[in-house]
Order: structure tokens, then sequence, then C-alpha cells
């Protein structure tokens, strides 16, 4: 069920099937995905691997972590453009402060998790209070949080990080295959969110407000409200993607993340969220991100240059737009 | 149910297309392939990861890189950041093929510090590590460096420019790369040592200046940006009369200024790299002098040294210089240099 205050009273088979559409199914990316899988699987033995699914996880994790705050504000029917660059700032501050200004590391990581946060409250108070178009608050946050990383970091890549800023990226055997905290803390944020969507007030409300602003608002749901809360919440994501990077990398690295909003919104499109907001899952784009890694993966290993990795997730991307258009169009 | 099921047909049409493709990936290379079932006892497999796809120095790199592997029966793995400067791609690549038994990883660090833990850690797991190109930071974290002698390649067009304008007054641009990029430091302080400027050498951190330099921007070795920071540097100081650029596409863009201003004729371009196009520019007189380098030389001897690594376990170690040759159409006396003809045979791109 959606949001109760809009939810018809009637049950009928019809309406569950609505219901089901409006928020979105994963069969289809993970069918995608699974397929993804078993077609490397059966041309190197070197990808069915614990070792390698690790691997695959760890280099989703930033893009996919990015994604999660991308989701939640594409729900809204919003778009972020400077996701990739308001975590390349995060990291900057995060590592600058921590090795350069002799801050304990852990003050260090939660101003970095601060400035992100600033800066998503910053794009939702543009996007509700003056208003103006999420497109155009972000294309400009991306230019500023941009312009400041290179500016603050003086075009600096920061090096010899306390340990206690890359701790995410240390590992932990299960058998014997190494999985870093980083992969389970990016697992934990899309259960968490998972949850916060899908059986809490405020998930509904978020999906209420992507449906139909208006009609959310004549329901009594504080639209404003909500959509600066899921910007800034966004922010606050992004600051733990750039945690996230930091460890997987280890070091504070100035030109990070300049394609990532791109990434992060093929994720969420190949996980099946709609652009126009109001449906879609958060898993989906889980599932998006993987599918992008797995064919990354995959292909290197069977020994297929990079580019076709490219030229494929452009095509898929397109394909999985087209279905969320048609089956919009049969809900009508 | 027909939108269910709309869905799910659309999702299996979309996988459809997918594996088709993957597969059609697959079939156009399978040149360099042996086994696609990925078996250890197979080729030896190298990697190759350049800084982008696009850029001809790192097209005629991996060319060499392939020629070689084929002529050792090797197998050659490529990959490339989406833009210069792309760190997570490279380090994703590195992992990748790590994963896929590479025995040895050729890379031009895009990022020349952020690589290191990255490069460190395939090391940690066998694989010899060579830098092409460009030197990691610091450059111990590899096993070995092929590359250019950058600082070598400004002093080269330094000491040419210093002849060819003998007794004239000088006012220089330098038309440079990106901050904090080793290569660009390095031929910038190549530049002015080979011109005579005091107290720098190749382990000089920061870009070196001189008082005769009247105007320095960066470029990113983008022919755009090297017209635009051309035209604000002419806008600075009209007098320019030489200018340095990083490499040829950002020379063609000074040249390019130069000319609408009226000054291609006055001024002196020099430049590093000697890629084919930039050859034909010094043959049209557009570039006085480059300093030219070998990727092909690289990459052929990058795919040596990992195939003997798996061979016999010999690891190949410290630095290996390429060769640079000054390429004029005008020599100067008492600065040995090649002719364009010369420079065409040897070319790239």
């Amino acid at each position: 069920m959606t949001a109760p205050t809009i939810a018809p009273p009637e049950r009928s088979a019809a309406t569950a099937i609505r219901q089901r559409l409006l928020t979105g199914s994963v069969v289809g990316p993970l069918v995608a995905l699974l397929i993804a899988c078993a077609f490397f699987a059966t041309q190197t033995d070197r990808f069915l691997t614990g070792g390698n699914l690790s691997l695959i996880i760890q280099q989703v994790m930033v893009v996919g972590t990015l994604a999660i705050g991308q989701t939640l504000i594409i729900l809204t029917a919003g778009i972020d453009l400077a996701n990739g660059a308001i975590m390349a700032f995060g990291t900057i501050v995060m590592t600058k402060l921590a090795v350069e200004s002799g801050l304990p590391p852990l003050l260090a990581v939660l101003a970095g998790l601060a400035v992100c946060t600033a800066f998503g409250l910053a794009n939702g108070l543009l996007v509700t209070r003056v208003p103006l178009p999420p497109f155009i608050v972000t294309l400009g946050m991306l230019n500023i949080a941009f312009a400041l990383t290179h500016l603050y970091s003086d075009e600096q890549t920061v090096t010899g990080l306390p340990p206690e800023l890359t701790a995410l990226g240390n590992t932990f055997a299960i058998g014997d295959t190494q999985v870093t905290y980083g992969s389970v803390v990016t697992i934990a944020l899309f259960l968490l969110f998972a949850y916060l969507l899908g059986q809490t007030a405020w998930g509904k409300h978020v999906y209420a407000v992507g449906n139909n602003a208006e009609a959310a608002r004549l329901t009594g749901i504080r639209t404003n409200r909500v959509l600066l809360g899921v910007y800034a919440t966004a922010g606050l994501v992004y600051g733990i993607a750039g945690l996230l990077l930091v460890a997987r990398t280890g070091v504070g690295d100035p030109q990070a993340g300049q394609t990532d909003n791109l990434d992060s919104i093929t994720a969420v499109v190949l996980g099946g969220t709609s652009l126009f907001g109001g449906r879609g899952l958060i898993l989906g784009t889980l599932i998006g991100a993987l599918i992008v890694g797995v064919i990354r993966n995959g292909l290197q290993l069977i020994g297929v240059p990079s580019i076709y990795q490219i030229l494929i997730t452009g095509i898929l991307v397109i394909l999985a737009v087209t279905v969320d258009q048609i089956s919009r169009r049969r809900v009508k | 149910m027909m939108a269910k099921y709309g869905k799910t047909v659309g999702a299996l049409a979309l996988t459809g297309a997918m594996l088709a493709l993957g597969a059609c990936g697959g079939g156009s290379d399978t040149g360099a392939q042996t086994t696609p079932g990925g078996q250890g006892g197979g080729a030896i497999k190298v990697g190759l990861i350049t800084k982008t796809e696009t850029n001809p120095f790192f097209v005629k790199m991996k060319q060499g890189a392939e020629q070689e592997a084929k002529a050792k029966g090797a197998e050659l793995m490529s990959a490339a950041g989406k833009f210069d400067g792309d760190n997570a791609s490279q380090v994703t690549a590195i992992e990748n093929m790590v994963a896929a038994g590479v025995k040895g990883i050729l890379i031009t660090p895009s990022d020349t510090k952020a690589i290191v833990p990255a490069i460190e850690k395939a090391r940690r797991q066998g694989v010899l590590v060579i830098a092409l190109d460009t030197p990691t930071d610091p450059q111990s974290a590899v096993d070995a460096l092929f590359a250019t002698n950058n600082f070598q390649a400004g002093v080269l067009i330094g000491k040419y420019a210093a002849a060819a304008n003998a007794g004239k007054q000088l006012k220089i641009a330098t038309l440079d790369l990106a901050p904090g990029i080793t290569v660009g430091v390095l031929r910038h302080n190549g530049f002015l040592s080979g011109l005579g400027v005091p107290g720098i050498t190749q382990d000089t951190k920061e870009q070196a200046t001189d008082p005769r330099v009247v105007c320095s921007q960066d470029t990113a070795g983008d022919q755009a940006k090297g017209q635009t920071a051309m035209e604000n540097c002419l806008q600075k100081d009209p007098g320019i009369n030489l200018v340095y650029t990083i490499n040829e596409p950002a020379a063609l863009g000074a040249w390019t200024a130069l000319k609408a201003a009226g000054k291609d004729k006055d001024v002196m371009i020099v430049s590093v790299d000697g890629g084919c196009t930039g050859v034909k520019a010094i043959q049209e007189g557009k570039i006085a002098a480059t300093s030219q380098q070998y990727p092909l030389k690289m990459a052929t001897q990058g795919v040596d040294a990992v195939v003997s690594y798996a061979q016999s376990g010999t690891k190949a170690s410290g630095y290996v210089d390429t060769g640079t040759t000054l390429i004029t159409a005008k020599p100067v006396p008492g600065v040995e240099s090649k002719d364009v003809q010369y420079g065409l045979q040897n070319c790239w791109g």
C-alpha cells in the first residue's frame, strides 16, 4: 500500500496490481542481473568465486551508496547532478582535516559528513523555498562543490591518512572470502532505506510527494518538509559514500567522483525506478549498481576492453527506461 | 496481469540484448585470446591500463602492446579511465585484472598519488607492475618505470629556444598541463632549465618560474583550452614572443590564437610529444620544434618485461628511459636535432 491518506478503500485485484506498479518491482532488474552472472560464469571460472563477487561489491559500493541518495531524490520526481561533487568535497574535508589540521579522525569524519549534509540541505532549501527546479539547483551545486573541492585541496591529493579513515576498507573473512567492512555498510544502508521507504510513514510520504505533490499536499502531507528531509538525508548519505571512497582508495582525491552523478542515475534507472517520481524500490537500485559492476568485472575477466562496458550500459539504460514507459502507459 | 507480464518480457528482452552484445564484444576481441575458459594453463596475461581510450598517444601504446603480446604469444587485457584524472576506474581495472590472473600490469597512472595503494595491493599478490609514460608518486611504488625523461624532453626544447632566440629579449608564455601533475611540472621545469634558468633540477617539485615568463596557464593538454589560454595570455601581455606548450594539441590551440591576433609569424612555439599531427605542424611552420617521445617503445618493452617475469621470474626494476629526440625543420647550431622526415617516420597518432 502507498500513502494511507490517499489509498482507495477498496482492495480489488486490479488495485493490488496498480499498487504494485506504483511502487515498482525488482523482478526485471534481478532477472537481468542473474542472467549476466550466469553468462559470465559460463565464460570464465574466475567469475563465480567468493573473492571476485566480494570484489564486485567493493567496486560498486561508492556509486551504490551515492545512488541511495539519488533514489530518494528521484522518487520525489527530482534529480541530483551534484552528488559526486558533494562527495568529493566531503572526502577532501575529512582527509585534509585529519592529516593537515591534526583533528582527531572521528571528528574529521563527522565534519565531512556535516559538510555533505549541509550541501544536501542547501539543495533542499533552494528546491522548496525559492522554489527552483532540482535540475538547475544541483547543476549549480555541482559546479560550486567541484570548485570548492579544487580550491580547498589546492589540487593536491591528500595522502598519509590515519588508519581510522580507511578502517572501512579493512576486511574480515567469511569462509575463504575477504569482505570489506565498507561493503557491509553499503548493504546495511540499502536495507535501512528499504525499511524506511517501505515501512514508515515518512517513506509513504516520499512516494506520495513524487506521485503528485499537489495531491499529497491536499491530503495534509507537508510536502516541503518531506522534500527538505529527502535532500538533507541524501547529503548525509553522500558523506558516507565519501568515507567509503576514502577507505577504498586510501587517499583524498580532488579529481574523484566526476562521473558519479550520472553513474548513480544509471544505477537508479537500471534498478527500475521511474525518473518521473513516485515509483521504484531502493533494492532495485542496489541491483542496478550491481549490474554495472558485474558487466564491468565480467568483461574484464574475459578480456573485453572496458569501452564495451560503457556501450552496453548505455543500451541497458535506454531499454530500462523504455520498459518503465511502457508499463506506465499500461497502468493508465 | 498484462502490465506485469509486459514488464518481465521487457526485462528478458533487455538481458537478451545485453548478452548478444556481450558475446559480440567478446567475439570482436578474440584476436589476443587463447583460452576463453580463462584457465591458468593458457597464455601469459598482460594488463594495460591507460589514462583514456581516445588520446592517440595511448592508442599507439595499445597497438604496440597488442603487437608485442601477439608476437610473444601472450594475451593482452586493456582498460582505461573515462577521463584524464579518473583514478577510480583505474583502481577498478587493476583489481579486475588481478582477479583475471594477469602476470603483470602496465599502467599510465592518471593520478600519480591516488593510484599507489591499489598498485601496492596488486604487487603484494605477486603481480609485476610497471608504470609507462608517467611515474607514480613515489616512483618506488611500482617495480619499474618505462618512460620518456620528461625533464630532458623539456631541456631539449629549452636549449633550442635559447639558441634560436640568442640575443633577443624574451617574453614567455607557458601553457602547462594541470596543477600537481608530475609530467607537466617536469617538462615545464626542463624547458626553463634548458633555457638557462639556474637552480632547477629534475628533483624540483614546484613548477619553477623566471622573470621572463609573463604568463602561465593550465590547458590539460587540450586544444580548445590551449587556444583560450593563449588568448588570455596575449591579453595579459601582447609582447609574448616565445610559447612553451605541454603538448602539440595545446600548441596548435596556441597557434590558432596567435594567428587570429596576427602574431603567428613573430612568435615561436616549442612543444613536447612528437605526435604525427604535431610533426606535420612543424612541417607547416606552425610549431618550431618538439621533443618526440615513443609510446610504442614503452609498451613493447613493458610487454617483454612481463613475459620474461612470467617465464623466468626476473622482475624489471628501476627507470628505463625510452628516449626523446628533438624534431625541427630549422635546426640551430650547437643543438642536436632530427628533421621532419625522421619525425614523421617515428611519430604516433
